[in-house]
């Protein structure tokens, strides 16, 4: 597969550290989604996951997409790392609809702005919520709509 | 014929009770319960509702509207964006209306108590709740043992009597 990059977008991904999954700059990424989903040889026809992470250390967050081949029944896993400050990554949601939902939620919980989805707004959270909960600097915040949120809870118990 | 007060009453199946009693005693037969089922409690609150422990022979059935619920079994996990909904839906109950706080996560938060940003740590800072069973889940012997208390609750009161 990694021959295969080579040919048809040079310099495109990158294997991991363990081997297991590729690594794809974001502002390629659109690039290397079509010809994940149309190139006869790998014809990734199903979006498994998309899953964000925050790596915690250099200020990484990233996202990381499961792929299969219903045709081929070949798998691969895609990572994207952007950093903390400006997190944008091309969305998917146009070649995989499975995708649409899964961006909003890793906006929703990790601030990573989608560009180009059909309908980027928050899906489990409420539209007025501060913050973005699973990132690791994430603070809780003391009241939401008059509801206590207690950090503290000595005086609780 | 010569009757006696009593007689008579009992000739023309006349009953004599107080007023208080006789409403505490409908109130307390009929508790249609709104099924607010939130997590895993609602699992458990379906198996009271079920069969085998048939929460109906104590005159309480599910009400899927809170028009026509008397009491709110709130079961499962308020998650804060649910508890806007829970107290609104709470507003919309007619009176007498009675919460029963099922399971830990309602009662205090449970799970969630410590790190969870988004549960609220009991939905009595909501809204005013009568009863809180433990447990995680609680079982349905629970959740009836909860009923039966909040049934001793309502016989209790006065609702006919002048408040001073």
């Amino acid at each position: 597969m990694v021959e295969l990059f080579e040919v048809r977008c040079p310099g495109c991904v990158t294997v991991t550290e363990d081997g297991n999954a590729f690594n794809v700059q974001a502002e390629k990424w659109l690039e290397v989604a079509k010809i994940l989903r149309e190139d006869p040889d790998l014809t990734f026809d199903s979006l498994m996951c998309l899953t964000g992470y925050d790596k915690g250390t250099d200020d990484v967050l990233g996202v990381a997409y499961n792929f299969h081949s219903m045709s081929k029944l070949h798998k691969l896993e895609i990572r994207i790392e952007v950093s903390r400050d400006s997190a944008e990554i091309p969305s998917i949601a146009n070649i995989w609809r499975a995708a649409d939902w899964h961006e909003r939620e890793v906006y929703d919980l990790f601030g990573i702005t989608f560009s180009g989805h059909p309908d980027l707004k928050r899906i489990l959270l409420p539209d007025d919520w501060e913050g973005y909960p699973l990132r690791k600097d994430y603070e809780t915040q003391d009241y939401y709509h008059d509801m206590p949120i207690p950090k503290d809870k000595t005086d609780w118990e | 014929m010569d009757y006696t007060l009593l007689e008579k009453f009992n000739k023309d199946n006349i009953i004599v009770e107080k007023i208080d009693n006789l409403v505490n005693w409908a109130r307390a037969g009929s508790q249609w319960y709104f099924q607010f089922g939130l997590a895993c409690c609602a699992i458990e609150m379906m198996a009271a509702a079920a069969p085998r422990h048939d929460l109906e022979r104590f005159g309480a059935m599910p009400r899927a509207t809170p028009r026509q619920a008397d009491v709110m079994i709130v079961a499962g996990t308020v998650s804060i964006k649910m508890a806007e909904r829970v107290k609104r839906l709470y507003e919309q109950m007619a009176e007498p209306r009675y919460v029963i706080s099922m399971g830990s996560c309602a009662n205090s938060g449970g799970p969630y108590w410590q790190y969870g940003y988004h549960v609220l740590k009991g939905v009595d800072l909501i809204i005013p709740v009568d009863i809180y069973i433990p447990g995680c889940p609680p079982r349905p012997e629970a959740l009836i043992e909860g009923l039966l208390a909040l049934q001793q609750k309502i016989r209790e009161e006065t609702p006919f009597r002048k408040k001073d």
